[in-house]
């Protein structure tokens, strides 16, 4: 069986969808929400690539790339957040942030 | 000389770009110790009117780097209300900060990033573009929510915006590579090729890379049913920068909004004018009835924006010259009214510290008159009664769409103001006819300026509202179906 644009679709769809129930399922620690959000975007990103190569249009891996690089910089703000979150709690678990209502 | 062209289109990008790094560095190594957060304020100040004067001295439309940047009227009248909110933002953060010990200078710095991203949204001919734009603003964003580091409500709103800015951020990027595999481009005049194509209506991969995106940009904008973050983190973020998130980021998201949806997806305007017409009456529903219970004015104003936002999108919705006319107005007094009342809450401040509870307010009419009266106007214009400013705005947008023959939209629109006026005039009661509480310490200068000069604004808007009309007619000229 030859390996196709929509097998690399679907790979990535389930990535994705797994990364956004990880991050509405999880109750237990933020840091997991944080790599569900790294999954998400990497998912986004065997699409680019996939893409990019079916059309034979360079465009999808530039962009890959780039995402690449927001998604560094992304996590570096989360975990710096977290950080701070946890000197003034003392505790990232999903279910203590809640100091304020909603 | 193409590249310098192009590199002209994007000068006061490339001037707030250069100015923030500067000004890093400026706040590490040059400023003395005592006033560094005052310099760096000002320096900011000074870099976003530069960067005004480089916007001013731009005519016509370009578009370069590949269409990956367009400068045109639509895109300049925005970044100048993203700029001036921005220099608001600056100029209500000095006195504020300083009192809660939080005055470092990384904040003018951020807020500048935070405005390069956001003229990139508003000038993004390309999903790279966007993307880019939207990803500078957001991160900038999250760590100004978090600005208050030993305060544990400013991080919390700091890691509950990122959790779901991040989450909204990974929807619109699916969308975009939905979008890109489905129509082999990223630029939006290909996009718009690709949307006008015979079988657009029914190419579900468009469809659903439209939606994704449509719910990445829904989740800045705030638009219910993505709204959730946006009263924990309107609240526990300091004040100052609560009224930045209201004011300039909502704008460019919308100005965004409006671009990928008239110039790239002109094809699919049956499709698209649904979802935004539901997102725009649950918009404007919830801002109009979840804002009743609230007791912390800060909350309040949260569901506020989300209901103004609910009627800036039926401007969009209209899908029509008029429509934009319409929402560009709406954005520009929107901007005024929302630094106006966050000036006034950040004047509610007693010896021990600022206080945001509705009920602190009573009786202001009978120790601080002025800033009493300010506020009830600001209140009514944000309802929507004539013949504030407010009330023109909402009139551009329900006769665009009264003319789209959007009966039902504008009707519920009308209703929601109503219900609205309620709310706002619950908090002008307790100003004037409850028992009189300790009066407020003294109001810093520069927030008692953008008070009256936001007052004077929704005042004397109706003398002579011509100048704004017609930059916003010109400027709606840009974007058509």
């Amino acid at each position: 069986m030859e390996i196709g644009l929509g097998h690399y679709l679907t790979v990535a769809a389930c990535l994705f969808t797994l990364g956004m129930f990880g991050i509405f399922l999880n109750r237990k620690n933020v840091i997991v929400i944080l790599m569900s959000v790294e999954l998400m975007l990497l998912a986004v990103n065997i699409n680019f690539v996939a893409f990019s190569h079916f059309h034979a249009d360079l465009v999808g891996q530039v962009f890959a790339l780039f995402i690449l690089t927001v998604a560094a910089a992304e996590s570096a703000i989360g975990l710096a957040i977290i950080v701070v979150y946890f000197r003034n709690r003392g505790s990232i678990a999903v279910e203590d942030i809640n100091m304020m209502k909603g | 000389m193409p590249e310098t062209t192009s590199f002209a289109a994007a000068l006061p990008e490339i001037i707030l770009a250069a100015g923030a790094m500067g000004l890093l560095m400026l706040g590490a190594f040059g400023f003395s110790d005592g006033e560094k957060s005052d310099r760096a304020g000002w320096t900011a100040i000074l870099i976003l009117f530069a960067a005004g004067v480089a916007l001013l001295g731009q005519t016509g439309t370009e578009r370069v780097f590949n269409d990956a940047f367009i400068s045109d009227p639509f895109a300049r009248f925005v970044k100048l209300l993203v700029l001036a909110g921005s220099a608001t933002a600056i100029l209500l953060s000095f006195d504020d900060l300083r009192r809660a010990k939080a005055d470092r200078y990384e904040l003018p710095v951020l807020i500048l990033l935070a405005t390069v991203g956001m003229l990139m949204m508003v000038s993004a001919g390309d999903l790279l573009a966007l993307y880019l734009g939207l990803e500078l603003q957001s991160l900038a964003l999250y760590v100004l929510a978090a600005f208050r580091r030993d305060d544990v409500r400013s991080s919390e709103a700091g890691m509950k915006y990122f959790v779901l800015g991040a989450l909204s951020s990974g929807m619109l990027l699916y969308g975009a590579s939905l979008l890109y595999g489905f129509s082999g481009t990223t630029s939006f005049a290909g996009l718009a090729q690709a949307a006008s194509a015979p079988g657009a209506a029914t190419n579900l991969g468009l469809i659903a890379g439209l939606v994704f995106l449509l719910v990445g940009l829904a989740f800045k904008i705030s638009a219910v049913p993505f709204h959730m973050w946006t009263p924990d983190v309107y609240e526990g973020a300091p004040t100052p920068v609560t009224a930045f998130f209201a004011a300039a980021p909502k704008l460019a998201a919308m100005a965004l909004l409006a671009r990928v949806l008239f110039d790239g997806f002109g094809g699919l305007f049956v499709q698209w004018q649904k979802i935004v017409i539901f997102i725009a009456i649950a918009s404007m529903l919830l801002g109009a009835f979840a804002a009743i219970g609230q007791t912390n004015i800060k909350r309040l104003m949260a569901y506020s924006s989300i209901g103004h936002v609910g009627f800036a999108l039926v401007g969009v919705a209209a899908g029509s010259a008029a429509g934009i006319e319409g929402l560009l107005i709406y954005l520009a007094i929107y901007l005024v009214m929302t630094l106006g009342a966050f000036a006034c809450i950040l004047a509610m401040r007693r010896e021990n510290g600022p206080v945001e509870e509705i009920d602190e307010l009573a009786g202001l009419a009978e120790t601080n008159l002025p800033m009493a009266f300010i506020l009830a106007m600001l209140l009514l214009s944000l309802a929507g009664v004539p013949p504030l400013a407010g009330f023109f705005a909402k009139f551009y947008v329900f006769a665009a769409a009264m003319k789209a023959e959007l009966y039902g939209l504008a009707i519920i629109g009308m209703l929601t103001s109503v219900v609205s006026l309620f709310y706002y005039l619950r908090i002008v009661k307790v100003m004037f006819f409850d028992d009189a509480k300790p009066g407020f310490s003294a109001t810093a200068p520069y927030v008692r300026f953008v008070m009256i000069a936001a007052g004077l604004f929704v005042l004397l808007y109706a003398v002579y509202p011509a100048p704004l009309v017609e930059a916003a007619t010109a400027a709606a000229k840009s974007l058509s179906l």
